[in-house]
């Protein structure tokens, strides 16, 4: 990204109502050129139906959609410069995989010759020149996947949209196919728009990310930043794990007013009555081995506080007494989130 | 699971009978149009093909062969186009009172075919003031042979993925070229079943043909119903029977075959 990119997608107080209830709250989202963009939320936040409507199969019922500075929200999809991978890829059953592949630019009345050289190239691009003949339904779920990018891709589009295209996948395929979407993106060189509910994924790939929750956006930053510096209750606790503390706790605990919350690998265990003894003591209630760390739950005059220390940290018995350190930079004031209705369970 | 053998027996017995029971009748049809002897004495005597050469060259039946088949194709194109349009309008869109259409358009498949004769004959003669005739006839066979057409491409509907018209959108065509290029080619066998099973209805329906036909049409089934009992008619009906019993199979037969698992309309 460089500083003078243009916005490839503008929303403005875009709003969707399915009668009373509001699956888009008022979201505002600028998407810049060539950035790879994840929108990141539970089910039901309302990421896939922004998506939807930026693609064009819905309306929204207020606000405004730009693409590339144009208006489109009364457009048909058919007349946006944008296109779209599903979650169950909806690759055209009674065509093959070249035939799907070509299907937007027979739309686009693109000689037969030059599209079946477009879509090839396309389908050598994602390693399947060898499969054009079959249907999709002779393929696997990542082969059928990379389909789909390729029939998005093939009509050269400004803006691809993603809709959960790895959550069928997986765990081992997934990861696979991270890799080869950003190196996609980075080819390409196109803005990609994508939604998760994984905020691994999310982490892993993004240079923006939009925390959505409540059909509103919690949170807009890199994901270096979503995740040291959360900026509700809800970012903190949807991205990573955290110690969320509430008014009542951040005022037992740390004598400070408001919510505050902080990461568990920043706090630093320590026996009690060492020399260097921390801010706060505590019991160790539960220490987990998950593979590079320990997770070690404290409990501080009745709160649970979870800290996260290497493997070849100490061992430490339950019962015991420990005193707990940290920086106050990284202790972080959270707002209330951006919809009161929204309490997710801690982590 | 494990059955008995004395059950299996009597099981294996019931079938038979039952299906005896269906067939033997049909099998008896089929032996007489072979039979020679004019009043069908049973067992048959000897061979003939008589009937079935004086069945083909009789006018009457003839002429009701051509008339089923007029009004069996006018009644399953008619179906075709009403009853697809009607099923992607329920499939696509949600309205109010939408559940009761559903339920109006699938009713004339329950409704016994006197009401329904006798519904269309007022409907035409009294209020419509139509002469009956080859017209009512069709648009009276077209009331039911909808349903089986409506219910096959409805149930098809519903088992495609809504994201396939969404994705052809999305890729550029407008809402006729992806009707043209993704939804039609998925509905195809779908429109094949349901139109054979409209055809063989429209076929063999005597009841609401006998409210709405008037005096100078004349299908096959009522051909075979006036031509029954008079003297000397039975060995050619019994051609003529033959003859339905094949036809009417062969398109059940394909429809269940093209179908599968779409759901049919049949009564």
């Amino acid at each position: 990204m460089t500083e003078t990119a243009a916005t490839a997608i503008s929303l403005r107080g875009v709003e969707r109502r399915f009668g009373d209830v509001a699956a888009v709250d008022g979201v505002d989202l600028d998407i810049t050129e060539g950035e790879f963009f994840s929108m990141l939320g539970p089910s039901g936040s309302g990421k896939t139906t922004v998506l939807r409507l930026i693609a064009g199969f819905d309306e929204p019922t207020a606000g405004t959609i730009e693409l590339s500075g144009k208006p489109v929200q009364r457009l048909a999809s058919y007349d946006r410069d944008v296109n779209t991978v599903f979650q169950d890829y909806a690759l055209f059953p009674h065509l093959n995989v070249i035939e799907n592949v070509e299907f937007g630019l027979r739309i686009r009345k693109v000689s037969k010759s030059r599209r079946r050289q477009l879509a090839r190239e396309a389908l050598d691009r994602m390693r399947l020149g060898a499969f054009e003949r079959r249907r999709p339904s002779e393929l696997s779920g990542g082969q059928r996947q990379r389909v789909a990018l390729a029939r998005a891709i093939v009509v050269d589009p400004k803006v691809l949209l993603l809709d959960e295209p790895l959550g069928a996948l997986d765990k081992k395929l997934r990861e696979q196919m991270q890799v080869e979407l950003k190196d996609l993106q980075r080819n390409l060189g196109i803005t990609f728009v994508f939604v998760t509910h994984d905020q691994e994924e999310a982490l892993t790939l993004s240079d923006r990310i939009a925390v959505f929750s409540d059909g509103k956006i919690q949170q807009v930053d890199t994901p270096e930043n979503l995740y040291r510096a959360p900026a509700t209750e809800f970012v903190a606790s949807f991205v990573g794990t955290s110690n969320l503390f509430d008014e009542e706790h951040s005022q037992r605990l740390l004598g400070l007013n408001g919510m505050y919350t902080i990461r568990p690998e920043n706090l630093r265990v320590s026996s009690a009555g060492d020399e260097h003894a921390g801010r706060l003591t505590g019991t160790v209630r539960n220490r987990m081995f998950i593979g590079a760390n320990h997770r070690t739950i404290i409990d501080v005059d009745d709160i649970e506080v979870s800290v996260l220390e290497p493997a070849d940290s100490p061992s430490r018995s339950l019962g015991e007494q420990v005193s707990l350190d940290f920086n106050e930079s990284d202790v972080r004031r959270l707002r209330a989130d951006e919809q009161s209705a929204a309490h997710v369970a801690l982590d | 699971m494990r059955i008995p053998l004395p059950v299996k027996a009597v099981l294996s017995i019931i079938v038979c009978a039952v299906l005896a029971f269906v067939y033997v009748p049909l099998l008896i049809v089929v032996i007489n149009s072979f039979n020679s002897s004019q009043s069908l004495g049973w067992p048959p005597k000897s061979f003939t093909f008589e009937w079935w050469i004086r069945a083909f060259s009789d006018r009457g039946a003839l002429s009701a062969l051509g008339t089923s088949l007029l009004v069996a194709a006018c009644a399953t194109v008619i179906a075709l186009i009403l009853g697809t349009l009607a099923s992607l309008a329920l499939d696509r869109f949600d309205f109010f009172g939408k559940e009761s259409v559903n339920l109006l358009i699938v009713l004339p498949i329950a409704l016994p075919g006197i009401i329904t004769g006798i519904a269309l004959n007022n409907a035409f003669t009294t209020m419509l003031g139509w002469k009956l005739g080859l017209l009512t006839v069709i648009t009276a066979h077209a009331t039911f042979c909808i349903v089986t057409i409506y219910n096959n491409v409805f149930a098809r509907m519903r088992r495609l993925s809504g994201n396939l018209r969404d994705a052809a959108m999305d890729l550029g065509a407008d809402s006729f070229t992806t009707f043209r290029l993704v939804t039609f080619p998925q509905l195809r066998s779908a429109l094949l079943a349901g139109g054979l099973l409209a055809f063989g209805l429209s076929f063999d329906e005597i009841i609401v043909t006998q409210f709405t036909a008037g005096t100078g049409v004349q299908t096959l089934p009522i051909w075979i119903f006036d031509n029954m009992f008079r003297p000397g008619q039975a060995p050619i009906v019994n051609v003529i029977a033959t003859f339905l019993v094949i036809v009417s199979i062969i398109p059940i037969m394909l429809a269940n075959r093209i179908g599968g698992k779409a759901a049919t309309g049949a009564p």
